[in-house]
């Protein structure tokens, strides 16, 4: 990097010339107010607050004010902050602002960690000098997650720019004019964004706040903050969560450069509501009754000592409690509770990242990708803040035209009236439409099969020397080439797939054609989603799929079996589920929700969510990232490992004996699991750091809080695991960055305090960002060309391909127990192509039956005209299709009608 | 639903853009043409037509003050209120001309005759104070040229 | 003296047809020019001092030059014509459009050629609804004799003109906001750089000028540099409009020579103060610059004199204050109206400007304040230029800041006597 010296109030200052000066102020650390600017968002000179004073050289002394945000840091720019006239200037914005403000910030949800009350203090505007009445609005109702209360605003900009420019969103705008715009939608309803609870951290004032909140509503320094990990995605967004009086309060993005920046999606934010969902297991339950902890003890041990046992683990528990897991029942007896398809699929996308040339890259690394192509998956359904990444990558090509008219990146609207629709390679070939196909070059919607070959096809277009798909369509042979060049062309090419498809040719082919970039010499990223937060992470413990653990039991001696935080009814059909529970003669499960296999446990032991619990979770990335305890639970709740590891001891196992803490055991799982050597840097051991206090130096009522219960202060619990502490104490010192529990500094009292721990605005957090990847390609070239290349998809007559249909609310387990989105479910329905619906006769909007296996349902039919011919599509994951494995041939008919021994009719 | 004649209006301008976003404006001005104002039905139909969200639009409309987007009576009068006329009595001639018709600006008469509504100077800064009616300038008004021109409106 | 612009214009007040424009010449200066190259057109224009008439007076063939030419410049390019004219006292642009449409139009068509636009617009006030079907006969006349179209004049040149309502706004007129207003969006101004001239309409290289600019434009082709200069009294080329509105015998418009001094127009064209009023100041160039008063009036109405005498020339319309008329309603109902078209983009102009309006509204009931006259005078620095995003704002304070220097004892008044002095 480059380095230019500018002055600031006369001293010299080295700082990056590419930036503006607002950016490079703060990255050194000065106090300069600014609203409409946002790192993410670049600059657009709206608010005026970041105004300094500029000189043409040490001579001026007069000087001209100047937008911060707007002026670029050329090297010998001398400018002044403290200069009385532009703080004067900047007070007067203040007071502009705060004209129309209602000046209610005790009754309002955005006290405390509101931006425009810090900049209002930076400025040193106190009095209130305008007398005369303020414009109001009538608030607008936006749906379960996100509150309105327009009154507040102060015309700032940054929520239609987030919600429209950055994120694509069209429901939300700017209305009417003056001293008097309205933001919000055209008339009330549920934002339709699956990122509009960013609108609460981008919003600088109380516009937009957080509804989940609401209902159990805390300030910001009365909240007991943790890192966390979102649990809702295989992305591993990064997030604070906050607790108070023994409950989940809320979630808030927690920045991490190279995973989710500055966003999280609502499925992420809004999720955690699923912890203090009714259906919470807060006790032990033996025989379905509650009981003690003790009492669960002892039944554990009890069955243990009966006979061998088996696990099966869970791609949403920690790696720490699935090794606890594996550890009790033996390697040997340890299986991952996944699906034999999901299973191979993930193993086969591994494999692909680890034995060849293509690596996968940081989120951030996506973001800056300069020709994509997806295949087969519906990302903003299923991995949503990649789909949020690939929504600015496709302003990197374009981007350069700016450039070449010297106008820079930040100069966010000079750039985007320069580039206007131009768009830089964007390619998505998919089941079915997605919403990222609005910024696509071009589109192809295909079954999985037809994916794969068109995927095949791209890899041979790329490099000759991989295998030919055979029998293709001239299209898609144009469409190969078309899409191979863009691949080619780029500097920074990128492959994006899945497991959405469940189809293995759709994997290969991605690796496919990452690695035939690679060979010719492209430095091509290859990034995978994954279905669970810590699906990458089981597989890499390569314990065997679900079947294996029925095969166990039918043909060994196995008394019990242990199922960790996994739904079993989810994984595979019921029947085969129960002939599982059937082979053992006791079910122990730990988890955190009740559902079918817990109803079906002898013993359930409740499992912490990731606010009780501390573990870590590997991404979609291959990045081990540590989520630490927020809630310090009042009830039997405990991490999984602990509960596995108490049960252990008590039963007189020796292996677990030596796990005193969280270090230990990763210690353990690091030095049992090669993949995992890496797993004790991820975060800083207990010893190596003082005490971190969860709670900001205001947080109130730590002495009167539980007075109702008792006057004596009780102590406060201590945590084993972490240098975090219940308490406000910190010990000196810095935080480690992935220790962090809350981003606060003096004066900064918003979400955007985190400038201040940032290396450089918009970069990496101080000391590096969080996680560490376990994963890098192999050095030696290895690997060979995949050549089974499926045929081509044949649709087959009374028959029709059921595949899933991803919704970013519904298709995960845990979050469609979460109160807000609960009410943003889909209803269940059959998707099918008009042209197949008549053929059965069905219209939109109508009734259809359908014959899955053995099972007769009947569903609610919607209409896709993007769905392919022979192809049938069920929303994912939503009950009662939860546990079906997709894709499936299914048959249908009219409602009314029966099932012929032929199929339909 | 938009008629025939808006849509092929609509067609016709559209080929002086390059994109249809460009239209938005001109397509609710020619809508409001044939209805007097634009309704929410009309925004959805543009919407539909132009692949715009409704919202896109009525940022748009809410912008720009001669988008109505509230049902307007037979005719409409735009009393010019800017500094030249407002000098020559502009003032007088609204109060007159509100009295006259029993309502108020931004208003519309009982009996759906006129809309009155506030304008920007209309370029008759000489002929002080003028107003437009449906379009048409009226210029060097005073209370008795006032009553002559509204009479002509029924 | 020659009237170059307004020359032409019938008595009767209907537009002049095609075969009358061509007649006295018309569409001769648009074959002039399409035997030079368009950097010949661009250097006549340069040479000829024409300044801006839009209101800042920026050189028009300087503008012109930061056009990007030649085989790798981005195409298309634009040519929009800003007939927008809403602000306050302006009637200059409606006159010539109305009554000689085709002025403007060769005169496009020449700017056109100099910048190797294809493609103009003519960017119309939605309320100049006589302008519009004016312009649009034009328009049909002019591609009808192949003025206009695929091959002009069998020069190989192309270009063609659409005509676009706007809806209303002051803001379009300012020529980014005019852009996002011609790209169907809100009208808030856009980022400078980078200029128009560069990144323009649909991220095209793109010339915005007035009408009355590009009016003159073919004329300087036609009758060449050294005419052009010699109609002015000043070194800036050309005649200019001049009007004059408020309470004055004889309001109207009038071509004269650029530099014609602030008196001459006022007593010899206008007819002096109606009886029994008297001159108390004047906005020398439309609603947005400052007052000059009784000690200005000798100053030559150019760019650089009004400058010097403290305003601007701006549009060249002049609104007359008289003594009977209240500065402080003057001033209030200038602030009323820039409150009102406020973009609502940049904090001090929504903020300052709407507490502005207030105060001054307040003073005319009086319930003004001290306070008040403290706080209208932050505004005018506050709102000063470059603390604003656009030149709105500053413009809107011109007539503010200088009312409270000029009429000082009059604001005193209004917050003392808790009345307005002029109203019964
Ligand atoms: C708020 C504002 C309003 C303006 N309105 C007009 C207008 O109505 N007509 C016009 O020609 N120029 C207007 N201008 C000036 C234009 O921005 C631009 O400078 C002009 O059109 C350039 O043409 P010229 O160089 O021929 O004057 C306005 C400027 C501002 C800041
Ligand atoms: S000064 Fe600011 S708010 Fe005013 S018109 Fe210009 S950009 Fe809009
Ligand atoms: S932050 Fe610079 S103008 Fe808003």
């Amino acid at each position: 990097m480059t380095v230019a010296t500018i002055f600031i109030d006369n001293a010299p200052r080295e700082v990056n010339p590419k930036q503006n000066l607002l950016h490079v102020c703060l990255s050194l650390g000065y106090d300069l107010p600014y609203f409409c600017w946002h790192p993410a968002l670049g600059s657009v000179g709206a608010c005026r607050q970041c105004a300094v004073k500029q000189f043409r050289n040490e001579q001026d002394a007069t000087g001209k004010i100047v937008m911060a945000c707007m002026t670029p840091a050329a090297e010998g720019t001398r400018i002044s902050i403290a200069d009385p006239e532009v703080v004067a200037f900047r007070a007067g914005v203040i007071q502009g602002l705060m004209q129309n403000h209602p000046h209610d910030c005790p009754v309002c949800d955005e006290g405390g960690e509101c931006h425009l009350q810090d900049m209002t203090v930076m400025t040193g505007h106190r009095q209130r000098v305008y007398s005369f009445g303020k414009r109001t609005f009538r608030n607008q109702y936006l749906g379960p997650l996100v509150n309105h209360e327009m009154n507040r605003c102060i015309q700032c900009q940054r929520c239609v720019r987030f919600y429209r420019e950055y994120a694509g969103g069209h429901d939300l705008n700017a209305f009417h004019l003056r001293d008097s715009i309205f933001y919000g939608r055209h008339e009330d309803g549920v934002l339709e964004s699956e990122f509009s609870g960013n609108l609460v951290e981008i919003c600088p004032t109380g516009v937009f706040t957080d509804a989940t909140l609401k209902h159990h509503y805390s300030r910001k320094w009365d909240l007991q903050m943790a890192p966390s990990i979102c649990v809702h995605c295989g992305l591993g967004c990064n997030i604070t969560a906050g607790e108070r009086y023994g409950t989940l309060r809320r979630v808030v993005n927690r920045y991490n450069h190279e995973v989710n920046g500055y966003f999280l999606c609502d499925r992420g934010r809004f999720g955690y509501e699923f912890v203090e969902s009714s259906l919470r297991i807060r006790h032990p339950l033996v025989d379905g009754k509650p009981a003690t902890r003790s009492e669960a003890l002892e039944r554990f041990g009890a069955v243990l000592r009966k006979g061998a046992v088996i696990g099966v683990g869970s791609p949403r528990a920690s790696l720490e409690s699935n090794f606890a897991l594996r550890a009790l029942a033996g390697p040997d007896h340890f299986f991952a509770g996944v699906p034999d398809e999901e299973s191979r699929l993930i193993s086969a996308m591994v494999r692909i990242l680890r034995d060849g040339p293509a690596r996968s890259p940081s989120l951030d690394e996506v973001e800056h990708s300069d020709a994509v192509f997806v295949l087969g998956e519906d990302l903003t359904n299923v991995a949503p803040i990649m789909a949020l990444r690939l929504r600015q990558s496709v302003r990197q090509a374009p981007m350069r035209l700016a450039a070449g008219l010297h106008i820079p990146e930040w100069l966010d609207h000079a750039v985007r009236e320069t580039v206007q629709d131009a768009k830089g390679p964007l390619f998505i070939a998919s089941p079915y439409a997605t919403k990222l196909d609005d910024i696509a070059t071009a589109t192809y919607h295909a079954s999985p099969d037809d994916l794969a070959r068109l995927g095949f096809a791209i890899a041979h277009a790329i490099d000759a020397t991989a295998p030919e798909v055979i029998a293709l369509s001239p299209e898609l042979e144009t469409m190969a080439a078309k899409i191979a060049a863009a691949l080619r062309g780029a500097q920074h090419p990128l492959v994006v797939a899945g497991a959405s498809c469940r189809n293995r040719g759709v994997i290969e082919a991605a690796g496919q054609i990452a690695w035939a970039l690679c060979k010719v010499g492209s430095p091509a990223s290859l990034s995978f989603t994954m279905p669970e937060c810590n699906s990458f992470g089981l597989a890499l413990m390569e314990a065997p799929p679900l079947s294996e653990a029925l095969r166990t039991v039918r043909s060994e001696p196995v008394s019990t079996l242990i199922v960790l935080e996994n739904d079993l009814f989810r994984r595979a059909p019921a029947n085969e589920v129960t002939s599982l529970l059937r082979g053992v003669q006791h079910l122990i499960v730990l988890d955190h929700l009740g559902n079918p296999t817990t109803d079906a446990a002898e013993l359930v032991l409740p499992a912490g969510t990731f606010a009780e619990s501390d573990g870590t979770l590997v991404n979609n990335e291959g990045r081990a990232q540590r989520f630490f305890q927020v809630l310090n639970p009042s009830t039997d709740v405990q991490e999984s490992w602990r509960w596995l590891h108490e049960v252990s001891v008590a039963a007189g196992s020796k292996s677990m004996e030596r796990w005193e803490d969280l270090d230990d055991l990763t210690a353990t799982i690091a030095k049992e699991i090669a993949a995992f050597g890496a797993l004790p840097k991820v975060a800083p051991p207990r010893s190596a750091v003082g005490k971190i206090a969860r709670e900001p130096s205001r947080y109130s009522g730590r002495t009167a809080m539980l007075a109702n219960i008792s006057v004596h202060e009780p102590r406060p619990p201590q945590d084993p695991d972490s240098s975090l502490a219940f308490s406000m104490e910190s010990g000196p010192g810095p935080v480690p960055s992935s220790l962090i529990p809350f981003f606060w500094a003096p004066g900064w009292n918003s979400v955007q305090a985190v400038n201040k721990f940032q290396s450089e605005i918009g970069g990496a957090l101080r000391g590096g960002d969080p996680g560490v990847r376990l994963i890098e390609p192999s050095r030696e070239s290895v690997w060979q060309y995949f050549s089974a290349i499926p045929p081509a998809f044949k649709s087959r007559s009374g028959e029709w391909l059921l595949i899933p249909v991803f919704h970013i609310f519904g298709s995960e387990e845990l979050s469609r127990h979460a109160q807000g989105i609960s009410q943003l479910l889909p209803r269940p329905y059959l998707a099918l192509n008009p042209a197949e619906a008549s053929l059965v006769g069905a219209k939109a909007g109508g009734r259809i039956k359908i014959l899955i296996e053995d099972s007769q349902f009947e569903l609610e039919i919607m209409l896709r005209a993007d769905l392919p011919r022979g192809v049938a599509g069920l929303p994912a994951g939503l009950p009662p299709f939860d546990g079906i494995q997709l894709p499936l041939f299914c048959k249908l008919a009219s409602v009314g009608t029966e099932f012929s021994a032929r199929g339909v009719l | 639903m938009l008629t025939a004649e808006e849509r092929r209006e609509i067609e016709i301008k559209l080929a002086d853009y390059p994109n249809k976003q460009a239209m938005s404006i001109e397509s609710m001005l020619i809508v409001q043409r044939h209805r007097g104002w634009v309704s929410d039905e009309s925004l959805g139909d543009l919407s539909e037509l132009l692949g715009l969200s409704v919202a896109d639009l009525d940022g748009v409309a809410t912008f720009y003050n001669l988008i109505r987007r509230r049902p307007v009576g037979r005719h409409v009068a735009m009393v010019c209120d800017s500094v030249s006329c407002w000098i020559m009595g502009g003032e007088r001639i609204r109060d007159r001309l509100c009295s006259r018709l029993d309502t108020t600006l931004g208003e519309t008469t009982a009996d759906g005759r006129f809309t009155l509504l506030p304008i920007v100077c209309l370029g008759a800064c000489d002929h002080a104070p003028a107003m437009m009616i449906d379009g048409k300038l009226y210029e060097d008004l005073d209370e008795q040229r006032l009553d002559e021109v509204v009479a002509r409106y029924k | 003296m020659e009237k170059p612009l307004t020359g032409n214009f019938r008595a009767d007040g209907e537009a002049v047809s095609l075969s009358e424009y061509e007649r006295s010449g018309g569409y001769q200066g648009l074959r002039k020019a399409l035997l030079l190259t368009p950097a010949e057109v661009t250097e006549l224009v340069k040479k000829s001092n024409l300044r801006g008439r839009g209101g800042a007076g920026f050189a028009t063939g300087m503008k012109w030059s930061f056009v990007p030419m030649g085989k790798d410049a981005p195409h298309p390019k634009y040519l929009v014509a800003n007939a927008d004219e809403m602000e306050p006292g302006t009637f200059k642009d409606r006159a010539l459009m109305e009554r000689d449409p085709h002025q403007l139009i060769e005169g496009m068509i020449v700017a056109a050629y100099a910048i190797e636009a294809d493609i103009g617009y003519i960017f119309l006030r939605g309320e100049y609804e006589r302008s519009y079907e004016c312009l649009a006969r034009a328009l049909a006349e002019a591609q009808a004799s192949n003025y206009l179209g695929h091959n002009i004049l069998g020069s190989g040149y192309r270009f063609e003109i659409h005509l676009h309502n706007s809806a209303g706004r002051y803001i379009c007129g300012e020529e980014t906001a005019l852009l996002n207003a011609l790209e169907g969006k809100r009208a808030h101004p856009r980022t400078k750089p980078p200029f128009p001239q560069v990144s323009g309409l649909w991220g095209k290289p793109t010339i915005v000028q007035n009408v009355e600019t590009l009016c003159n434009v073919h004329h300087i082709v036609r009758q060449g540099v050294d005419w052009f200069r010699g109609l002015s009294k000043t070194a800036d080329g050309g005649t200019k409009l001049y009007g004059v509105s408020g309470k004055v015998k004889r309001p109207g418009l009038w071509e004269l020579p650029m530099g014609t001094p602030m008196r001459e127009i006022l007593e010899d064209h206008a007819g002096g103060m109606r009886d029994g009023l008297r001159f108390r100041g004047v906005l020398p160039g439309g609603a947005s610059t400052d007052f000059l008063v009784e000690d200005h009036l000798d100053t030559p109405m150019d760019y650089d004199s009004v400058q010097k005498a403290g305003s601007r020339l701006g549009t060249g319309t002049m609104v007359v204050l008289d003594d009977q008329t209240c500065p402080v309603g003057m001033v209030w109902n200038l602030e009323h109206f820039f409150a009102q078209e406020s973009c609502g983009w940049c904090t001090p102009c929504w903020s300052g400007l709407a507490w502005t309006e207030k105060i001054l509204w307040a003073m005319e009931q009086g319930t003004g304040s001290t306070r008040d006259l403290e706080t209208l005078k932050f505004q005018t620095k506050f709102l000063a230029p470059g603390n604003t995003f656009c030149a709105f704002a500053p413009g809107a304070v011109e007539p503010l800041q200088s009312a409270l220097k000029y009429f000082a004892e009059d604001f005193r008044r209004h917050v003392d006597e808790h009345r307005c002095p002029w109203r019964r």
